[in-house]
């Protein structure tokens, strides 16, 4: 059981979990994530470490409220337990002086991005930052981003603030005009991943993106987040989950995302009708 | 009554009408008056075959004749100064092969059911607190909470070792919990051989991942004079053919994860759902195979079928398990090999293409290698398929440890004392290269424990010897 020490709504529907947990907390490297389980029936998903303070013992994760579990995450308040957690998963995020590096992230995916692109920062490279969500209300953890970022770029679908249109309308302008790009680091939704790496490999800059597939274990025993790299059949969850966008199958990561469509609706409305 | 005339007691099981509508178990057991007719039949041979041919060499005929004579607390006690597990064994070893082909009563073909008497014994048994064992002191970290793992803790802590099990899953038990169906081995009997591994003072930490919560240098650091590594060979095997990331394509350790620890079948009660679609192929000839087509079977699929390269005879299932599926109307394709997954324009599988096999020489394995016969290519239609050919270790533990030598599979080298090239290191179970089955695991863990008490022992010699100081002090 993991404790609850501090809870916030960054955003709609976006809220961080502060957890009180040492030994995550000191293993813990940019790019890693953690499986929980909210409950006795609950099912097993995965979070991105979106800070870890090795000092206190504790970990921040970042999620949108978007079906049964994330609802019910939600709903904790400080003072509450996780039931399962463990961690850190996944293979640590590649941090060099690489030179600039353009982070583009969209959604919650900003959260995720956080750590990587302070960690990038901290190891002396040029951060420039581009973040993107469908409207204001739905943006996250600007202010930290400001704080590790050289540049930072702000696009809304609807233009309620920032540039309107998408992250990758700003990337383009950025490319375009002749920017020096050393390396592009992407988090987000899938469909956004892919629209980056489409534009980045005209550009020949190298690339990589940090993929969501569905996962249950995440310790690599079950092959439910495998994915298409450049040919071979990869596990995100030990493997990854960064890997060469460029050499990712995401036509492939897309339908496998859609895979239980159906049964996440069903669960999620069950929820409701138990819980109000 | 004279041994000769009594029936040899058959094991009854749950008609199938009725079974494959639920994940309760398919087999009955022997009941309190079989079992005693059964044990009667044993003739408690002077130099008893079956006992050797135990890889635990449990003393068979003694704990038979306890049964025959109604000690039944005397019974699982005989059992378990070699099996802390009897209730599991008893139900998964391919006995078979064992024990019972070893039985002299095989050659007239009625050999004595002897697991069926173990699980007897040990379903009968009463749960209870066991008195403190005294400790040594000494303390000694599990990694794995599977049958290696399990039996390396229940000897180690009547050895009187203090023992931590590091669980990375949310439930202990390993296979026997996220592989091994209810229907198979019921989830109270897991929960019962868990309380008596509780009960002998052994601490179970769950949701650690050894080699990324905590390393091995993390584990030594903690204290642990020695550890034991019973991780198993989780990782799945696929086909690497065209078409396996299309929906409807499961690793069987994915589908069988979401079915019996996350419960997917009692969805959307339980969270996790699964798919499962009308017309299944399963491939592989193993237990894990005939589990995964049982369980589709169970989740609503009309039509499932085991595709398997070679023929009935050499599929390495147990007999019993091989009966059972077939009983409840699993289809089997033997001496066919698939080659090819086919999808629709959603990605989701629609079909399988395969090829006919006939068997050639023996291998390695002394099996009848399968041999594609050209141009016989088939297509069947397949909405939904589990690949079940086999596991390979995860190389969490090893990437993170580079002392720990392991061959180019990824199985950890041991010698045959169980020892790893990690100085007070030991591994045994799937995760070392050699037999699979629960039983083989728990023989290599006590194997490996006897070698860490002599260690331990040696070690703690030396040391008076050596150390001047403490030699003086004792």
């Amino acid at each position: 059981m993991t404790p609850i020490i501090e809870k916030k709504e960054l955003s709609l529907g976006i809220k961080s979990l502060t957890l009180l947990s040492p030994l995550i907390s000191k293993k813990s490297k940019p790019g890693q994530f953690v499986v929980l389980r909210v409950s006795e029936k609950g099912e097993r998903i995965p979070l991105t470490i979106a800070d870890a303070d090795s000092k206190k013992g504790t970990i921040k994760i970042v999620f949108q409220e978007v079906g049964k579990t994330t609802k019910e995450l939600g709903k904790l308040a400080i003072g509450d337990h996780i039931l399962d957690l463990v961690g850190p998963l996944g293979t640590p995020s590649d941090i060099n002086l690489f030179g600039r590096v353009i982070v583009v992230a969209g959604g919650v995916g900003i959260a995720e991005a956080y750590p990587i692109a302070k960690a990038l920062k901290k190891q002396g490279n040029k951060v420039v930052t581009i973040l993107g969500a469908r409207n204001k209300d739905l943006l996250t953890m600007t202010g930290e981003m400001r704080h590790v970022s050289d540049d930072l770029f702000i696009t809304t679908d609807d233009g309620s603030v920032g540039r309107k249109g998408l992250v990758t309308d700003q990337l383009k302008e950025l490319l375009e005009k002749g920017m020096n790009v050393d390396r592009i680091i992407t988090i987000g939704p899938a469909i956004m991943m892919k629209a980056v790496s489409d534009i980045t490999k005209r550009f020949r800059i190298s690339t990589v993106a940090s993929l969501n597939p569905i996962m249950i274990d995440a310790t690599g025993m079950c092959g439910a987040c495998r994915v298409s790299i450049g040919g071979e059949t990869k596990f995100a969850c030990v493997d990854g989950p960064e890997f060469d966008a460029h050499k990712v199958d995401f036509d492939q990561l897309l339908s496998r995302l859609d895979m239980y469509k159906n049964s996440e609706k069903i669960s999620d409305h069950k929820c409701r009708l138990v819980n109000d | 009554m004279s041994k000769y005339v009594i029936k040899k007691q058959k094991v009854s099981t749950r008609p199938v009408a009725e079974r494959i509508k639920d994940f309760q178990e398919v087999s009955l057991g022997l009941n309190k008056e079989q079992a005693i007719l059964e044990a009667n039949r044993c003739l408690q041979c002077p130099k008893p075959k079956c006992i050797v041919s135990c890889p635990i060499g449990i003393d068979i005929p003694k704990f038979i004749r306890c049964i025959a004579n109604e000690n039944f607390e005397d019974a699982i006690n005989k059992i378990r100064e070699k099996n802390g597990l009897a209730d599991v064994t008893g139900r998964v070893c391919p006995q078979e092969k064992l024990c019972q082909a070893a039985c002299v009563l095989a050659n007239k073909d009625v050999p004595i059911t002897i697991g069926a008497l173990e699980r007897f014994a040990a379903d009968v048994s009463i749960d209870k607190e066991i008195k403190a064992l005294k400790s040594n002191g000494k303390k000694v970290a599990v990694i794995g909470s599977g049958p290696a793992g399990l039996t390396a803790a229940v000897d180690l802590a009547i050895l009187g070792y203090e023992v931590t099990i590091y669980e990375a899953f949310h439930e202990s038990g390993g296979v026997l919990t996220y592989g091994i169906p209810a229907f198979r081995l019921p989830k109270e009997v897991i929960g019962k051989a868990m309380r008596y591994v509780k009960y002998l003072g052994v601490k179970i930490e769950k949701n650690v991942i050894i080699g990324k919560s905590l390393t091995l240098y993390d584990l030594f650091e903690l204290g642990y004079d020695c550890i034991f590594i019973g991780s198993g060979a989780g990782s799945p095997k696929f086909l690497h053919i065209l078409g396996e990331n299309l929906n409807g394509v499961y690793s069987a350790n994915e589908f069988l994860t979401r079915c019996n620890l996350m419960r997917a079948y009692k969805f959307p009660e339980h969270s996790t759902p699964v798919y499962v679609g009308k017309q299944v192929a399963v491939i592989g000839g193993g237990n894990v195979a005939m589990d995964s087509a049982r369980t589709a079977l169970r989740l609503g699929a009309n039509d499932v079928r085991i595709v398997y390269r070679r023929s009935e005879k050499e599929m390495p299932a147990r007999i019993e398990e091989v009966k059972n599926t077939k009983d409840e109307g699993v289809k089997f394709m033997t001496l066919a090999n698939p080659l090819k997954i086919l999808g629709n324009n959603q990605a989701h599988v629609t079909g399988l293409e395969c090829i006919r096999m006939e068997l050639g020489e023996p291998d390695t394995s002394g099996r009848r290698r399968p041999v594609e016969v050209k141009g016989s290519n088939f297509t069947i239609n397949v909405d939904m398929v589990i690949v079940a050919i086999g596991q390979k270790p995860n190389p969490i533990i090893s990437r993170t440890t580079p002392e720990l030598k392991v061959d180019k599979e990824g199985y950890i080298i041991v010698d045959d004392r169980g020892r790893t090239s990690f100085e007070k290191v030991w591994a045994a179970g799937d995760i070392v290269p050699g037999p699979e089955t629960v039983i083989e695991a728990m023989s290599g863990a006590k194997n490996a424990v006897k070698d860490i008490h002599l260690y331990m022992k040696r070690r703690e010699e030396k040391e008076l010897v050596l150390n001047p100081v403490l030699a003086w002090k004792f």
